[in-house]
């Protein structure tokens, strides 16, 4: 392994173990950067446990860095390592440490788009650069909001600890829908290019992490075989010229298929614990479309109809409809739609676009195309749905 | 080792919103007097209270060397706070829980952390 890979790996599971030790994150950061940088200048070839000699460097590097300074950080960071002198030494990161970690970054005190920056400038290592592209929003907006949750974490005290069973309910979704929108804006970006690779593995390596921490949560479970099932789609999802293909039309054979066999194995392992969740039934809808040679709608729109009795929101409405009309045809699908309101998402109107045209109403889907490429905020995205209106049938000469 | 910190949970009137009727004054009053004692009996209630109307306030000024007041609440803003705790806990999750409690009894409670240096 490279020095980059190890980086990857290793670097949000030394900072949470360093947090926990000197009881201040910023240290923490700096105690892991320092023995990185020493890393760097020192390893040949790595260690044969990289993440163990980072730990231990840190720690020796910010017990040094502390004593040269005597601030009221400081002081406090050397009186929490007195305290953990009696325990025995970290050989290495501590598996409940990243756990803390994720909870303590993805703390429901903190705004949404804190909690994502700081998840991946913490857990994932991104620098804020990375994540300010990721994310096409100003660098300074992005190292405002880390330091601006940071602040607030020791100041307000947030707790840097797994939540209690009782808690879980509250605090497990924050979590999960952290790692969920990550996945989502790499999968179908808001703008620039269409699918960010970095930001689908980054999702998917801290979902596999939260799911080898907490294996008996089902929904963590459920969102990991979401992520892996949607992530083995992503090589067939843009055409030769990086053209927008969607599901019907994509080519099969360039699916993951290791990805789709452990999503499968994950689904079924959820499916034998029985406490389905939204996750968990999007997992199974995402497993029916890779099972097999072609997807089985009727399935897919039983399972929608389940996900829908638990999350009742226009966007499950929404996906449900497509299943709808593939199922019952367009037109009972157009009438589903009529009492959904998505304000501002380009997908209701393109929706309504497809099943308009496919009921050979051009003139009206060709009206909701230009509505939806008023609202799609990706070029790709646009120039898909520019396509599909161009190949209606041209436009009947007005009468009057 | 654990380090007890305080933090203020307000509670907010906003002018010109429907008073609450008597009744509903009675169960906040009833509410929040069980809420003080759950907080005294848990070693969490430093201080806490209920303030009158922000026209009774004044504002003092000491500007060079002079002193100036002046009639009514200091920003001229709809929102006042109308009461108040004061509590201390281990970390932000326990004060959160406390102010769940509250603010199903008094409407949104707002929470802040003091700072360390000027806590006693």
């Amino acid at each position: 392994m490279d020095l980059a890979s190890i980086y990857r790996a290793e670097y949000g599971r030394c900072v949470a173990t360093l947090a926990r030790v000197l009881g201040d994150i910023n240290l923490a950061e700096e105690a892991v950067q320092d023995a990185f940088t020493t890393a760097l200048q020192k390893w040949q070839t790595p260690p044969p446990n990289p993440g163990a000699w980072i730990v231990t460097t840190a720690r020796n590097r910010a017990v040094d860095r502390l004593r040269r300074e005597s601030t009221r950080e400081a002081r406090h960071a050397q009186a929490l390592l007195l305290h953990h002198q009696d325990e025995p030494r970290e050989v290495g990161p501590v598996k409940d440490d990243q756990l803390r970690l994720i909870f303590t970054c993805c703390h429901p005190a903190l705004g949404p788009e804190a909690r994502t920056a700081l998840t991946l400038r913490l857990l994932g290592g991104l620098d804020v650069p990375e994540i300010a592209r990721a994310y096409l929003i100003q660098e300074s907006t992005v190292a405002q909001r880390i330091v601006r949750a940071k602040k607030k974490i020791r100041d307000a005290n947030i707790p840097y600890r797994v939540p209690a069973e009782h808690e879980l309910p509250d605090r497990l979704p924050p979590v999960l829908t952290v790692l969920y929108l990550m996945f989502n804006e790499g999968y179908a970006s808001t703008a620039g290019p269409l699918i960010r690779t970095e930001l689908c593995a980054e999702a998917v390596r801290l979902a596999r992490e939260l799911a080898a921490l907490m294996p008996d949560e089902p929904e963590v479970l459920g969102l990991l075989a979401l992520l892996l099932l949607t992530e083995a789609r992503r090589p067939a999802r843009l055409g030769p010229s990086g053209e927008l293909v969607l599901l019907a039309d994509q080519d099969r054979s360039l699916w993951n298929r290791a990805l789709i066999a452990e999503g499968h194995d994950l689904v079924r392992r959820c499916l034998r614990r029985n406490r389905p969740g939204p996750y968990q039934i999007q997992a199974a809808i995402g497993a029916v479309h890779t099972d097999g040679a072609a997807t089985d709608w009727p399935q897919v729109l039983a399972l929608y109809d389940q996900l829908l009795v638990i999350a009742p929101t226009p966007v499950v409405a929404l996906n449900r409809a497509v299943a709808v009309a593939e199922v019952y045809g367009p037109a009972v699908a157009l009438a589903e739609l009529e009492g959904v309101d998505l304000p501002g998402y380009h997908r209701l109107p393109a929706t309504r676009a497809e099943l308009l045209a496919r009921l050979g109403r051009d003139d009206e889907a060709r009206a909701a195309y230009d509505q939806a490429v008023a609202l799609a905020t990706n070029e790709t995205e646009r120039a898909y749905l520019q396509t599909r209106r161009t190949a209606l049938s041209p436009r009947e000469r007005s009468t009057s | 080792m654990t380090v007890m910190k305080q933090y203020l949970l307000s509670v907010h009137f906003v002018e010109g919103a429907p008073a609450p009727s008597d009744e509903e004054m009675q169960t906040m009053f009833a509410e929040t007097g069980r809420i003080n004692d759950e907080m005294q009996a848990a070693g969490a209630w430093v201080f806490g209270g209920g303030l009158v109307s922000p026209d009774s306030a004044t504002v003092v000024r000491v500007e060079n060397g002079a002193t100036t007041m002046s009639d009514g609440p200091f920003a001229e803003t709809k929102e006042h706070i109308a009461g108040f705790w004061v509590i201390k806990c281990e970390d932000l999750d326990q004060a959160l829980a406390w102010a769940e409690k509250c603010a199903a009894a008094c409407g949104p409670v707002e929470v802040r952390p003091f700072d360390d240096l000027s806590q006693a």
